[in-house]
């Protein structure tokens, strides 16, 4: 289970092993990831093999963020209101995969509806990061990142709302990719910020993230805003050649100057980008640094919080405990929906529910939910501006490797927001874009991200390949420090 | 105290036709059977997506287009968010920012006489889940939930509870007309919330303005602003306006009265913002083009038409046009180039006589336009009498044939001019006497002859010519 899915692929063919003992070989290890990690909501262990076919996927095992729809399969979110909540329908992506020959074993433990970046507020407890258990994977998509990190299997399933593939991807040292919004339809993911959310995959290379994406893609009846992407072809276009490609990066989030009290991590983290700027340019890569208004860069967090919040507020109003999820036993309607709530929810989100309805309020909403979606507009069409000379952007994950479990909770620390938030442009504009691991600092992992334009998927994944190609990180398998 | 006009706005809400709902693949359909017609998304199963009805947007557009208001650039929805049991998402896809028109105003017809009525805007949205409340339980049916609503709100311009009830009956005929909404109101498929304000004749400013929520018949709708006209005033001569508060009112169908809901103090915030799920949608120039192609010509104007160019009374066109698809049939005789009050008066009598007795809908009726036209082609003729044709009516419908198929010699009317005149001449000559009294001024005994040639010819002597040629011969 530690291949990629080629490889895994032409053994299945060969007849060397087969579909019955990879999934054997996943759920024990489903089990013992559990024990170590506690990676999982579910563990199928009733998942049987299938057959082989010339689909690339079939009969491999993979894992799905437990906040995608499954007929038949516990769906919770990770959260305490739909602990019982059995589906009738698959996503989308679910069963494009289960149609193309795939095998779902687990479910995989998220923050509570996506809505955090630690990995610790799963309504089963925090995931550990398996280089380091005392270290978060960070989140959402923590338990799929921690399962395909430790060799569960090639690739789970996870969503992005802010960076919530990205940054966990970097924590593991693995590749996480979200395509544009729209390619992947979103019927069946649990929503967190409908404008913001993406399905994404985390892998352990480029290539098996395309292979992934190639088969959940296309047009949706069920999702208005997925399109038709039928002329994009992900894996064919990774030819490792970016001789002229042009990347830009940005002065105000990667020089060390910016950061008076850096310490030892963040030096060596931006030390360790600017070595893979250097192999760009080894490849023939034309590499930029840019300035962009401090401002703006300032203003990703506040409008992230802002906009994702008003959504979450409303997409979550569904949760009432009537029709699906614990049902209280009060006897008033509305004591029902209260007690259901108040008993559900964990403080994080319901703070975060307080700001978004805080936000949308009559008197506050031009002021703060308005004012958030054009300043949006503002960074998107910088962004969009930049990409008309630009391939890709390309920047440093976070402010160094997985943080510990005890250190800070979702607090912002001023210094560094920028370099822990800009993932969330992304976001903003529904641009491509994808973590690869590149490199170590403490002994732990770190990432490296690329974004383009909208549609250029082909072109950013081809970037990260190349890249990743130059480097000895491809396929790596978590392993623990003593 | 000053004379008092009554200011009164009206929100109709009408659930519109289509094969599946308006955001949903779930049935569009009224059934007796609660939770039958239900997608995932009508009871909010998380991860599920609205996805546009083209169908009802195009509808939304044609109610636009009819009530001459403005329509937008961009199609897009809101969300309306508030917490309450019939609304399984905890919001309402609906239309706030942006309405699929705007600015519109129409003419209605209020005891014969044309008003104005300004609209303010009017906008597509998603009907809730309906509530049965029991002793001790509620139950919820799905059903409605997600069934497509057009609200339409008009300006505070009506004056009194006949001229509100008027526009509404108009705007069911027009919804009848351009085929959208079946608008039953004993289906709940129409329901109405009323504003009403007193002010002083000559004052600029309107008065307190109490909404009066959830009135489900036009009756209903009557009774209320009657009712709560004459409590504010009631309270103004006792010089307690002051008491009438901004608030929201219910009607209650068993008391006969408004009761108290909520003050505006009160008033929820919906917390409204764009629907995310639904990407703006551009409305080409050709797309309202095609859609003002398949407007149909409204019922006031048909009603004009028929009294001003063909002569019909004011109260037959009303008939005609009460009903599209009986005027439409009225306007198929007037293509066949059938008389118009002949096909009027044949319409407004025997036929609606027919199906109301029946219960059949005008289509549903074996003799078409061309069958009618046929039988007063004969009528005409003097081949049948009237008496005959409406005979042949009923055999035509009832035995599915033509009306040619009842035209034979047995029961041809006498038309021949020199048959009638040798049957009249022996009459007279077996009547010497009473030609006798009638040449001496007993000039009512006519009757008698013309009654002693019915009974020689069995009534089948045309009694035009026959009156006729008695005249002739008994000068």
């Amino acid at each position: 289970m530690d291949k990629s899915i080629k490889e895994l692929h032409e053994l299945l063919k060969s007849g060397q092993i087969t579909s019955e003992d990879l999934v054997k070989e996943s759920l024990k290890k489903s089990h013992e990831i559990e024990d170590k990690y506690n990676a999982f909501v579910t563990i199928c262990d009733d998942a049987t093999e299938k057959e082989v076919t010339d689909s690339l996927v079939s009969g491999i095992p993979f894992g799905v963020k437990d906040n995608y729809s499954t007929k038949d399969v516990l769906s919770t979110g990770s959260s305490n209101t739909l602990k019982n909540y059995v589906p009738f329908y698959t996503a989308t992506v679910v069963q494009k995969l289960f149609d193309a020959g795939a095998i779902m074993v687990n479910k995989t433990a998220l923050d509570e509806f996506g809505m955090g970046g630690t990995g610790t507020t799963c309504h089963t407890g925090p995931v550990l990061n398996p280089w380091d258990k005392t270290r978060m994977c960070a989140g959402s998509s923590a338990g799929s990142a921690c399962a395909v990190a430790a060799g569960v299997y090639p690739f789970a399933l996870g969503s992005d709302t802010g960076d919530s593939i990205r940054k966990p991807a970097a924590y593991c040292g693995i590749v996480g990719y979200k395509p544009t919004y729209g390619m992947l339809s979103r019927y069946g993911l649990f929503p967190f910020a409908s404008s913001l959310d993406h399905c994404g995959v985390l892998t352990r290379s480029v290539e098996d993230a395309a292979i992934v994406c190639d088969i959940m893609k296309g047009k949706d009846e069920c999702d208005m805003t997925s399109w038709d992407s039928s002329h994009i072809h992900l894996q064919e276009s990774l030819t490792g050649d970016i001789k002229g490609k042009k990347l830009f990066y940005i002065k105000e989030i990667c020089d060390l100057e910016n950061y008076p009290n850096a310490n030892e991590e963040l030096k060596a983290h931006l030390e360790n980008f600017n070595k893979t700027l250097d192999l760009l340019k080894e490849a023939g890569a034309i590499v930029e640094k840019i300035s962009i208004d401090q401002r703006l860069l300032n203003a990703i967090a506040s409008v992230y919080v802002v906009i994702s919040c008003a959504e979450a507020t409303s997409n979550m109003s569904n949760l009432t405990g009537i029709i699906f999820g614990p049902r209280s036993d009060k006897q008033d309607v509305f004591e029902m929906m209260k007690d259901h709530r108040t008993l559900g929810f964990s403080p994080l989100i319901k703070r975060r529910f307080i700001i978004g309805s805080y936000v949308l309020q009559k008197e506050n909403q031009e002021r703060y939910f308005r004012n958030a979606a054009r300043v949006r507009r503002l960074i998107v069409d910088k962004m969009k501006e930049l990409f008309k000379t630009y391939d890709a952007l390309i920047l440093p994950v976070s402010s160094g490797p997985a943080k510990k479990l005890d250190e800070d909770k979702d607090i912002i620390d001023k210094n560094t927001s920028v370099l822990e938030e800009h993932l969330q442009i992304g976001n903003f504009g529904g641009f491509p874009s994808i973590t690869i691991p590149n490199g170590f600092v403490n002994d732990l992992p770190v990432g490296v991200n690329l974004t383009g334009n909208c549609y250029d998927d082909e072109n950013v994944l081809n970037i990260a390949y190349t890249l990743e190609s130059m480097m000895p990180y491809k396929g790596q398998i978590a392993k623990e420090r003593e | 105290m000053k004379k008092q006009i009554a200011v009164i706005g009206l929100e109709m809400h009408c659930e519109l036709k289509s094969n599946s709902k308006v955001f949903s693949s779930a049935r569009n359909s009224y059934s007796e059977i609660p939770n039958t017609n239900i997608a995932p998304l009508d009871m909010a199963f998380p991860g599920t997506l609205p996805v546009v009805n083209k169908k009802c947007v195009e509808d939304a557009l044609k109610m636009s287009i009819v009530l001459n208001c403005k329509q937008p650039e961009y199609m897009f929805f809101d969300r309306k968010n508030y917490y309450y049991p019939d609304l399984p998402k905890g919001y309402q896809i609906t239309q706030m920012t942006n309405p699929v028109g705007t600015c519109g105003k129409i003419e209605i017809e209020v005891n014969d006489q044309l008003i104005p009525v300004h609209i303010h805007d009017i906008h597509l949205e998603e009907d809730s889940a309906s509530l049965d409340h029991f002793f001790d339980t509620s139950n919820i049916d799905y059903n409605r939930s997600g069934i497509p609503l057009l609200e339409l709100v008009t300006e505070p311009c009506f004056h009194s509870a006949n001229e509100a009830v008027a526009f509404l009956e108009h705007m069911r005929r027009v919804y009848q007309y351009c085929d959208i909404s079946e608008a039953d109101t004993k289906k709940g498929q129409i329901r109405c919330d009323v504003n009403v304000s007193i002010m002083d004749e000559d004052a600029t400013e309107l008065g307190t303005k109490v909404e009066i929520k959830n009135v489900n018949s036009f009756g209903g709708v009557h009774d209320a602003i009657v009712y709560e006209i004459e409590r504010q005033m009631k309270l103004k001569e006792e010089g307690r306006y002051n008491e009438v508060e901004q608030e929201t009112r219910r009607w209650d169908e068993e008391t006969a009265s408004t009761i108290r809901m909520r003050s505006k103090v009160d008033a929820i915030d919906y917390k409204y913002f764009v629907e995310p799920n639904i990407p703006k949608y551009k409305i080409s120039k050709e797309w309202i083009e095609e859609i003002k192609g398949k407007i149909p010509r409204l019922h006031l104007e048909r009603k004009q038409d028929y009294i001003n160019n063909y002569g019909l009374s004011s109260y037959d066109a009303e008939i005609l046009v009460k009903d599209k698809e009986i005027s439409d049939y009225f306007e198929e005789c007037l293509a066949l180039e059938i008389d118009a009050k002949s096909a009027s008066n044949w319409i407004t009598t025997q036929i609606l006589g027919y199906i109301n007795k029946n219960s059949l809908t005008i289509n549903d009726l074996y003799l078409n336009p061309k069958r009618l036209k046929d039988l007063i082609d004969e009528l005409n003729k003097g081949s049948i009498s009237t008496k005959q044709a409406k005979e042949i009516f009923l055999k035509v419908i009832e035995e599915k044939k033509e009306v040619k198929d009842f035209i034979n010699k047995d029961n041809a009317q006498i038309s021949n001019k020199d048959e009638l005149t040798k049957i009249i001449d022996e009459i007279l000559a077996n009547n010497q006497s009473q030609i006798e009294e009638y040449k001496n001024g007993r000039t009512n005994i006519f009757d008698y002859f013309v009654g002693q040639v019915m009974k020689q010819t069995r009534g089948k002597a045309n009694p035009v010519l026959t009156k006729e040629i008695l005249t002739e011969k008994l000068k």
